[in-house]
C-alpha cells in the first residue's frame, strides 16, 4: 500500500492492521514519533494526518487516508517550526522522549486556535503525558509560539 | 569542601589524593589511577589530554560520562570542562564516552555515612571522603543519587584546566615565548603580539609536554559560562525528533524483537509452547531467555508484540507475598528486634517521656505503596554479536556494570565489547537495572551476525519493574505547649540496597541507610528523638525510585510533624523553625513562607500545606496551595525553595525542581502498584497514570546558595511534594491523608 509521509510517497508491504507508528518507525526508519504505550494513552506517538493530531500507535495503517506529517516534517534543526523554536527558547525538553508528541499536539492546536487560553491548552494537551513534568514550560512555550505566529501573520 | 590537593596529570582522575589510610581496601589499590580509556582508540593526529578532553584536527570533544536522562547533565558537565579549557561549550562536540572505571563516581556513596548532611564537622567530612575509596575501588560509573555535579565539580573543571595548561605549554614551545605572555580565548591561544593559534593545531604538541603539579582553577568571579543559564546542548535535537534514544538506534539489516518474562518476578519459566505464534506474519525466531521467558524476533516490533501474546507459557510461582495485603502484613510483621536494621538516632530518653505522657501520646501510622518508574521510553536495547565482538546500544545509568553483564552473558571478553550509551527517555532509577541489557545480549547471542533491537511492550515494562518499596511508618509523639518533646519513629520496608546489589551479585554488608533516609538525618533537634529502621525480608524486587527512601519517608515525617503542630495548636512553620538551628535549612523555610504569603488570610475552601525535607544534602521547603471544589481537589500553586550550595545553572535547576515536584505529586495523587496472585496488576498508563497538563500546578521556585558545598538537584525536590499536598488537603478539608496514593480517599480534578 502507499502512504505519504512528510511529502514523500512510500510503498509499504505490511499487515493492514499494523499501527501507523510501527510502519513509520520500523519500516521507514522515521523515528521521531515515539512508542510509549501502544493504547493512545500517552501521546508520544502523535503525528498529523491532514493536519489533525492522531495517535499513530493505535491507528491501523490500512485506515490512514491523507497526508502524514511527523515531527521531522514539521521543521528541521536548521529550519524549525515556530512551536519548535518556542520549545528551544523556553528550554522545555528534559529527557525529551515525549516532546515530539507534545510539539505535534501543540502545533495542531495552534493551527485550529491561534490564541488558546489555559483551558484550551489543558484540553488539547492532556492526552500527552510527560513523566519529567515539563508542563509549565510547555504551557509557556505554546503561548509564546502563538504570539509569534500571530505577529508574523499580522 | 574537599580539595583535590596536588594534581598531576597521572593522578588527577582519581579524585582526592588527600585521603590517607585507605584502610578499607589498601592505599596502593586506591592510589593507582585508572588508565585513560581514550588512549586505547586514538586515531592519527588525535590527542587525549585527559579522560575528558579529546582534541583532533576537527575540533574539541568533551567526554561527559554520565547518563543524560533529562537532568541536563550533558550540558552541565561539559560546561565545567569548557569553562576552564576556555572554549564555548556550544562549540565543542560532547560524547558520553565508553564505559570506564576512570569515570567512576566518587560522590555517589558520600551520603551513606552515619552523619546527617547538616553535619560538616571535620569528622563527618573525613568519613565522606573515605567513601570515595570504595567508590574508586569498585570503579562504578553510575548516574544517580543526585551526585553527578557534586562528583564532577572539581575533577571536570580540573580536567579542563589541565588541558588548557598543556595547550599553553605547547604554544609556548612552538612560539618560543614564555608561557606567562600567552592567554586563551574560546578555543585559541593568543600571544602578546596578537597571534592566534587554534587548540586543534596545538593538540599533538600538547600531548608531549610535561605538566606542572599546580594547575589552578579560576575563581568564581572569572567564570564566563558557569553561574548563568547555559542553553542545553541537547535541546534542538530533542525538539526536532533528531535525538537518538536507545529505542531509535538503527543498524543495517536489523531485526526487531520483544520479550515475555515471568510476571511472577524472579520465578522461572517451566516451559513455553510456540505453536500459535511461530508461523505468524513477520516472525523470524522465538528464542528462550535463559530460564525466565522467551523472545520473539520479527521483521517489525509490532509483529513481535503480536506473536508474543500467542505464546503459551507455564510460569513458576514465587514464594513471597502474593497480594498487596500480604505485602503490608509483612511490613507490619517486621516491626521487631529480629528485623531491626538501624537505629541511627537515639537522643534523650524517648521511652521515659512517652511513658510519662501516657494517653497524651499521639500515635500515627502511615503507608506508602509500591511504585513503578514508568519512564516514557519503555525498556530496550540493541545488540549485535559478530566475529567474537559484541556491540550494545542502550540508555543505561551504569555503563561499567552493563559492560560486565554483557561479558558474563555473551561469554565475550570485555575488551571486545562496546557499550554505546544513548540518550535515556527517562531514568528515575529504572535504568540502573541490567535486565533489559541482559535480555538483548541473550537474543544477540542466539542470532550471531544479526543486529537485533529488543523493545519491551509497555505492559512488560510496567509489570517487570523493580519497584519503589512499600513501607509502613509508626510514630509516637509528645508535645508540651507548642513544642515537640519526644518523637519515636519506626519505619519498616524492604531494602532497596539489598535488592539492587543482590541483582548485581553483591551482598549488602551492613544496614541500609535508605530505609531511614529523610527520617533520622533531618535538621530537627528534638530532645528525645529516636529513629529505628526495620527491614522486611526480600520479596518482590525493589529499587531506587527518584529520591529513594526519602520519597516515602519525607511523606511520613512531614505529615507527622504537621499533625503534631496542629495538635499543639502551633503554626506548622513556626514549630519547624523552633526545632532547627541549621541556618541554610531555616532559610529555605523562611523563603518559602514569604513566597506563599504564609500567615495571610486564606480564601474559602483553599488550603496551604508546608513540608521540609533534606535529601542528598539539599534542604527543600515546599508549600502547596489547593482548592476544594465540588468535583474534588485542585492543586493551584506550589512554592519551592531549595539550597544547592552553589548554582551552576539556575534555569536548569528550576527545571529539575519543577520536574521533581510534579513527579512527587503524581505519586502522591495516584501512584500505586498492587499485587494479586503474585503478579503486578497495573499494565499501562490507563491504570498507572501520572500528572497531566490539566492537573499540573503553577510552580514557583527560589534557589538559595547558603549551603556549605555544591549539591545535586535531580531528586531533592520530590520528597516534600507529597506531604505538602497532604497537609494542604487537611487545611482545606479537614481530611488527613495517611496513605498514598491520596485518590483512594479523595478526588482530584
Amino acid at each position: 500500500m502507499q502512504i505519504n509521509v512528510n511529502g514523500t510517497q512510500h510503498e509499504v508491504d505490511v499487515d493492514e492492521e499494523m499501527p501507523l507508528l510501527w510502519v513509520l518507525r520500523d519500516e521507514l526508519n522515521i523515528t521521531g514519533p515515539k512508542f510509549g504505550c501502544g493504547i493512545a494513552m500517552c501521546g508520544a506517538c502523535t503525528v498529523h494526518i491532514n493536519g489533525q493530531p492522531a495517535r499513530s500507535c493505535s491507528m491501523p495503517v490500512g485506515q490512514v487516508s491523507g497526508l502524514i506529517t511527523t515531527i521531522e516534517g514539521l521543521g528541521t534543526p536548521d529550519a524549525m517550526h515556530e512551536v519548535q523554536a518556542a520549545w528551544v527558547e523556553h528550554q522545555v525538553a528534559q529527557c525529551g522522549y515525549c516532546q515530539p508528541g507534545q510539539i505535534m499536539s501543540a502545533a495542531a492546536l495552534l493551527q485550529m486556535n491561534p490564541n488558546p487560553d489555559d483551558e484550551a491548552i489543558d484540553h488539547a494537551m492532556s492526552a500527552n503525558l510527560c513523566r519529567c513534568g515539563t508542563y509549565p514550560r510547555i504551557r509557556a512555550a505554546i503561548k509564546a509560539a502563538a504570539q509569534n505566529i500571530r505577529e508574523k501573520s499580522a | 569542601m574537599s580539595t583535590l590537593g596536588k594534581i598531576t596529570r597521572r593522578t588527577f582522575v582519581i579524585g582526592s589524593t588527600a585521603i590517607t589510610g585507605g584502610v578499607l581496601f589498601g592505599v596502593y589499590k586506591y592510589k593507582q589511577p585508572y588508565p585513560n580509556p581514550l588512549e586505547k582508540n586514538l586515531a592519527q593526529g588525535e590527542t587525549a589530554l585527559t579522560p575528558y578532553v579529546l582534541i583532533n584536527a576537527n575540533g574539541v570533544t568533551i567526554i561527559a560520562p554520565r547518563a543524560e536522562m533529562g537532568q541536563g547533565v550533558k550540558t552541565t558537565l561539559a560546561a565545567l570542562v569548557a569553562e576552564e579549557l576556555d572554549i564555548d561549550v556550544q562549540n565543542v562536540r560532547i560524547e558520553h564516552g565508553v564505559p570506564s572505571n576512570a569515570y567512576y563516581n566518587a560522590a555517589v556513596l558520600e551520603e551513606g555515612v552515619p552523619f546527617p548532611p547538616q553535619d560538616t564537622s571535620s569528622t563527618a567530612q573525613m568519613a565522606r571522603d573515605f567513601m570515595h575509596v570504595p567508590a574508586k575501588f569498585f570503579g562504578v560509573q553510575v548516574t544517580g543519587g543526585s551526585s553527578s555535579t557534586v562528583d564532577a565539580f572539581e575533577k571536570m573543571r580540573m580536567a579542563g584546566a589541565t588541558a588548557r595548561e598543556a595547550l599553553l605549554l605547547a604554544a609556548s614551545a612552538k612560539l618560543n615565548v614564555a608561557k606567562n605572555t600567552l592567554s586563551t580565548d574560546n578555543g585559541e591561544v593568543i600571544s602578546k603580539d596578537g597571534q592566534r593559534i587554534a587548540y586543534t593545531e596545538l593538540a599533538s604538541l600538547a600531548a608531549s609536554v610535561e605538566l606542572p603539579d599546580d594547575v589552578k582553577l579560576k575563581p568564581k568571579s572569572e567564570w564566563k559560562q558557569l553561574g548563568r543559564p547555559i542553553p542545553r546542548v541537547d535541546m534542538v535535537e530533542k525538539c526536532t525528533g533528531t535525538a537518538t534514544f536507545g529505542i531509535d538506534v538503527l543498524q543495517k539489516d536489523m531485526l526487531y524483537a520483544t520479550i515475555k518474562v515471568n510476571p511472577h518476578l524472579g520465578a522461572k519459566c517451566h516451559a513455553f509452547d510456540t505453536n500459535n505464534a511461530a508461523n505468524m506474519k513477520g516472525v523470524k525466531a522465538i528464542l528462550p531467555l535463559a530460564d525466565v521467558g522467551a523472545a520473539v524476533v520479527a521483521t517489525n516490533t509490532w509483529y513481535a508484540f503480536k506473536a508474543a501474546e500467542k505464546i503459551d507459557f507455564d510460569w513458576a510461582k514465587t514464594q513471597y507475598a502474593q497480594s498487596t495485603d500480604e505485602l503490608f502484613e509483612s511490613a507490619i510483621a517486621a516491626f521487631n528486634e529480629e528485623h531491626q536494621d538501624s537505629q541511627n538516632r537515639d537522643d534523650g530518653d524517648v521511652d521515659a517521656v512517652i511513658g510519662a505522657a501516657g494517653d497524651a501520646t499521639i500515635h500515627r501510622e502511615y503507608r506508602a505503596p509500591l511504585l513503578a518508574h514508568a519512564t516514557m521510553e519503555p525498556m530496550n536495547a540493541t545488540a549485535i554479536m559478530k566475529d567474537g565482538q559484541l556491540d550494545v546500544w542502550v540508555g543505561t545509568q551504569m555503563p561499567t556494570y552493563a559492560l560486565s553483564e554483557a561479558a558474563r552473558v555473551s561469554g565475550i571478553e570485555a575488551q571486545n565489547i562496546r557499550i554505546h550509551t544513548t540518550y535515556l527517555g527517562g531514568g528515575f532509577g529504572r535504568r540502573l537495572e541490567m535486565d533489559f541489557i541482559v535480555y538483548a545480549v541473550m537474543v544477540a547471542k542466539q542470532l550471531e551476525g544479526t543486529p537485533v533491537k529488543v523493545t519491551w511492550s509497555r505492559e512488560e515494562d510496567m509489570t517487570h519493574d523493580s519497584y519503589r518499596p512499600f513501607a509502613v511508618a509508626r510514630f509516637e509523639g509528645v508535645t508540651q505547649g507548642k513544642n515537640i518533646t519526644a518523637l519515636d519513629v519506626k519505619v519498616s520496608s524492604p531494602s532497596v540496597m539489598e535488592s539492587q546489589m543482590g541483582r548485581l551479585g553483591v551482598s549488602l554488608p551492613g544496614p541500609d541507610s535508605t530505609i531511614v533516609q529523610a527520617l533520622w538525618d533531618q535538621a530537627y533537634t528534638i530532645e528525645n528523638y529516636r529513629v529505628t529502621g526495620y527491614r522486611v525480608p526480600m520479596g518482590i524486587p525493589v529499587s531506587s525510585w527518584r529520591s529513594v527512601g526519602a520519597s516515602q519517608n519525607g511523606f511520613f515525617n512531614e505529615s507527622m510533624i504537621d499533625e503534631l503542630a496542629i495538635e499543639a495548636n502551633a503554626d506548622p512553620i513556626e514549630m519547624r523553625l523552633s526545632l532547627i538551628t541549621h541556618q541554610p535549612t531555616r532559610n529555605v523555610l523562611e523563603a518559602v513562607a514569604n513566597m506563599a504569603n504564609w500567615g495571610s488570610d486564606v480564601a474559602e475552601n483553599h488550603g496551604l500545606g508546608v513540608a521540609l525535607v533534606t535529601s542528598f544534602g539539599v534542604p527543600v521547603a515546599e508549600i502547596v496551595e489547593v482548592v476544594n471544589t465540588p468535583r474534588g481537589i485542585k492543586i493551584l500553586n506550589v512554592y519551592v525553595a531549595a539550597d544547592v550550595g552553589l548554582a551552576i545553572d539556575s534555569r536548569n535547576i528550576e527545571a529539575q525542581l519543577i520536574s521533581a515536584v510534579n513527579f512527587g505529586l503524581a505519586g502522591a495523587m495516584m501512584g500505586e502498584i498492587t499485587l494479586l496472585d503474585g503478579k503486578v496488576q497495573q499494565t499501562n498508563f490507563h491504570n498507572y497514570d501520572a500528572i497531566r497538563m490539566h492537573q499540573a500546578p503553577v510552580i514557583h521556585t527560589k534557589i538559595l546558595e547558603n549551603g556549605e558545598r555544591i549539591r545535586g538537584i535531580g531528586e531533592p525536590g520530590t520528597p516534600p511534594a507529597a506531604p505538602a499536598l497532604a497537609n494542604a488537603i487537611f487545611a482545606a478539608t479537614g481530611l488527613r491523608m495517611r496513605e498514598m496514593p491520596f485518590n483512594k480517599h479523595i478526588q482530584f480534578v
